[in-house]
């Protein structure tokens, strides 16, 4: 297949592993690096890459993945909308089956009779919604600036079409913030940061620059093939040799410096900054994104008047310190054991490119952890 | 061309078509067994006698809810015939008749209907296994999906004949008839509403003339299991046959003949073809001797022209601790990259996701 075979190269994939392997070994320390988003937690496992890195590399799982670093709160008041008379939800299959802190799942709802649908796009919410202009079509907005242009794109498009049963719940999130808070953290310990190519094809390569500086952190915008991650690593390797810390960017087919102007603006048009819960995190401030006023008709919150409930972590699960990095899956009581994908209890093991379901389902050989 | 049956019939299935009465007795008549005709079936009987016959017999019933009903390469009507068919050739049988099994909603029209049961015929003439008897029944608008079937059917296993997952061996070679994820694929992006370029097509097809062949053409004993990898995939099939018959499976990547627009189509929704449900290939594992006569039979036929040796089975270690070592029980993929991963069987049905 043209444009991915290529980059699976396996001579292409021997040639870069030996040259990663020579540059680390001359470091001759090891090298913690956080993969920051859940697809790149997948594609690691996914290619086999995991367990043919130079022993040196320190794979760290960071909290770019969606579904994860949605507080508990959000998702128990997503389960309360799925079963407000007249209403309809529509979401993404990744929150379809996530327990709530009642242990109840939206699949669960539907079941019940709750009309929920899944969907792979946001504007297919609003097809459905102008084809039930009886029910109340409620979306939870859930992602990084990977999503958010889209979820703002439909909003406009509802807005320019008039569709007045159309309304987002917004716990859209931005990368940044969370990634100064946790690097502040010298606990951790990280040499480099394999930075989210998806997001970064809206924020621009450019956008990580605060992270070189004070924090001097060796970060590398990298694509999602084992050969993009691959050279990523390399640049990586070569920073921490030379004991530099800079931006570089190793997915110039989809990423450039300054990002996406177009969708920075329309995200711009809808949301406003606004200080976010994070599983695992706390509140950090204007991490979040929230509808402007001049768009509450289509804001859930304002419309519905819900109020987020306070939930509490289900007991013994690890998912917040997975999610800071400061643990592994293996290290979780409940994973494996009371935790399985068939039967998720945190959050990290609900999405299909949560840590816990990465580790669960591609294998627990301890190499790179 | 569909036969006009408006001077009989209305255009779509009212409640009555269940009711048992006059109704029913025309829906049967004037449908049915006009399509469906043979001697047993005609007889209209409360059930099929067939004479009998030396072997021992294989029975085995599947319903079928597939949404759409029609998509490109079959609808809910071949997957009938040929979903039972195949249960049956996975252990060896040759199939010697169906049942027929409709449930049907109040308000489906009766074109729908009557392509769904033309395409059981010809799927039936063609497979050379004929429905012999037959149910219907009409629930309210709303209690069904347009349409569900359930088939049964039964074969007969001759005696030198053996097929089980528990009869896979240390050393087996795992043979695949051919591309994998096709029918799956072409079911979700339908219901996704995804229009991609290129020919995405249901592998819908019957296995049991493919199966025949490998009996005869191969020495008695030669071909330890055969399982057709429908839903959950090539994947979830393999873990059962791992689990049942304790042994590690490895397979490679880049044996596993999959079509570059399923390939793309997955890496566009995020899925993997290893979970895409088959409705017309098969997972067979033969003893390494005759695993390259096997291979060649299997490309001797339409239905295995692009068959290929995937995999081996081995003893496996009993480490649990480290999965990638060859644990038993365990399947194990080797990456086109070089690197190992463990494969699990599916858990739920595969949802489109955020990002």
């Amino acid at each position: 297949m043209k444009y991915v075979d290529e980059f699976r190269d396996p001579a292409l994939t021997g040639h870069l592993l030996r040259e990663l392997a020579a540059t680390t070994a001359a470091i001759a320390r090891p090298l913690r690096i956080m993969e920051v988003c859940g697809t790149h937690t997948m594609a690691i496992f996914r290619s086999g890459l995991r367990a043919l890195l130079p022993p040196e590399i320190k794979l760290i799982s960071g909290p770019g993945c969606p579904i994860c670093v949605t507080s508990a709160g959000h998702i128990d008041i997503f389960l309360e909308m799925a079963d407000l008379p007249g209403t309809r939800l529509a979401v993404f299959g990744d929150l379809f089956r996530v327990p709530g802190s009642n242990g109840r799942t939206l699949a669960q709802a539907r079941a019940r009779g709750a009309k929920i649908d899944v969907v792979y796009s946001p504007t297919d919410a609003l097809d459905i919604a102008r084809q039930n202009p009886d029910e109340l079509m409620i979306f939870p907005g859930i992602g990084f600036e990977t999503t958010t242009p889209t979820i703002a794109a439909t909003i406009l498009s509802a807005s320019n079409q008039d569709i007045d049963n159309f309304v987002v719940f917004s716990t859209h999130k931005t990368m940044l913030p969370p990634l100064m808070a946790l690097l502040g953290d010298p606990a951790l310990g990280l040499d480099g940061l394999l930075c989210p190519g998806h997001v970064s094809t809206i924020i621009g390569a450019s956008a990580y620059l605060p992270l070189t500086g004070s924090n001097h952190l060796a970060c590398v915008v990298s694509g999602f093939e084992p050969t993009d991650i691959l050279q990523a690593l390399i640049l990586m390797a070569r920073q921490i040799k030379e004991n530099r810390a800079e931006v570089e960017n190793a997915y110039t087919r989809a990423v450039n410096w300054e990002g996406n102007a177009r969708a920075k603006a329309m995200v711009d048009t809808i949301f406003e900054p606004v200080d976010m819960e994070w599983r695992g995190l706390g509140v950090i401030p204007g991490s979040g994104l929230a509808i402007k006023e001049k768009f509450a008709r289509f804001d859930a919150q304002s419309r519905l008047s819900l109020v987020v409930p306070n939930t509490k972590e289900p007991a013994g699960c690890l998912c917040g310190q997975i999610l800071k990095g400061i643990t592994t899956p293996p290290h979780c009581p409940l994973f494996g054991r009371r935790c399985t994908p068939a039967n998720p209890i945190g959050p990290c093991m609900v999405s299909s490119e949560g840590t816990c379901s990465a580790w669960f389902a591609y294998g627990n050989e301890s190499r790179g952890t | 061309m569909l036969m006009d049956l408006t001077h009989t019939l209305p255009k779509t299935i009212l409640l009555d078509h269940g009711s048992g009465g006059l109704a029913s007795q025309e829906l049967i008549s004037t449908l049915f067994i006009r399509h469906l005709d043979n001697k047993i079936l005609s007889a209209m009987e409360d059930s099929a006698v067939i004479d009998n016959q030396p072997g021992r017999i294989a029975f085995t019933t599947d319903s079928y809810v597939v949404d759409p009903i029609f998509f490109p390469g079959g609808d809910i009507g071949t997957l009938a015939v040929h979903g039972t068919i195949n249960d049956l050739a996975m252990r060896g049988a040759k199939p010697i008749g169906l049942s027929l099994g409709l449930i049907l909603e109040e308000g489906l029209p009766l074109d729908d209907l009557e392509r769904i049961i033309i395409s059981i015929r010809d799927a039936s003439l063609a497979s050379g296994v004929p429905i012999l008897t037959g149910d219907t029944k009409v629930v309210p608008r709303g209690k069904a999906d347009k349409i569900f079937i359930n088939t049964s059917g039964i074969g007969l296993v001759a005696e030198d004949v053996n097929i089980t997952s528990l009869n896979a061996r240390a050393g087996d070679k795992i043979i695949l008839s051919g591309a994998m994820g096709d029918h799956g694929i072409t079911i979700m992006t339908r219901r996704a509403g995804i229009a991609l370029d290129g020919n995405l097509r249901s592998d819908s097809m019957a296995l049991h003339t493919l199966v025949q062949k490998l009996l005869t053409g191969l020495p008695a004993g030669s071909i330890h299991t055969l399982r057709d990898p429908t839903r959950g995939g090539v994947a979830t099939t393999l873990c059962e046959i791992a689990s049942t018959c304790g042994l590690h499976i490895e397979i490679e990547e880049d044996l596993i003949p999959v079509r570059s627009e399923v390939r793309a189509a997955c890496e566009i929704l995020g899925l993997d073809p290893l979970y895409l449900a088959n409705e017309g290939k098969c997972l067979a594992m033969v003893a390494p001797e005759y695993a390259d006569q096997a291979l060649a039979l299997f490309r001797s036929c339409p239905e295995g022209a692009e068959a290929a040796i995937i995999g081996t089975l081995s003893t496996g270690t009993n480490d649990t601790k480290s999965s990638l070592s060859g644990a038993s029980r365990r399947v194990t993929l080797k990456t086109t990259i070089g690197g190992t991963r463990v494969i699990t069987p599916l858990h739920g049905a595969p949802l489109p996701r955020i990002c």
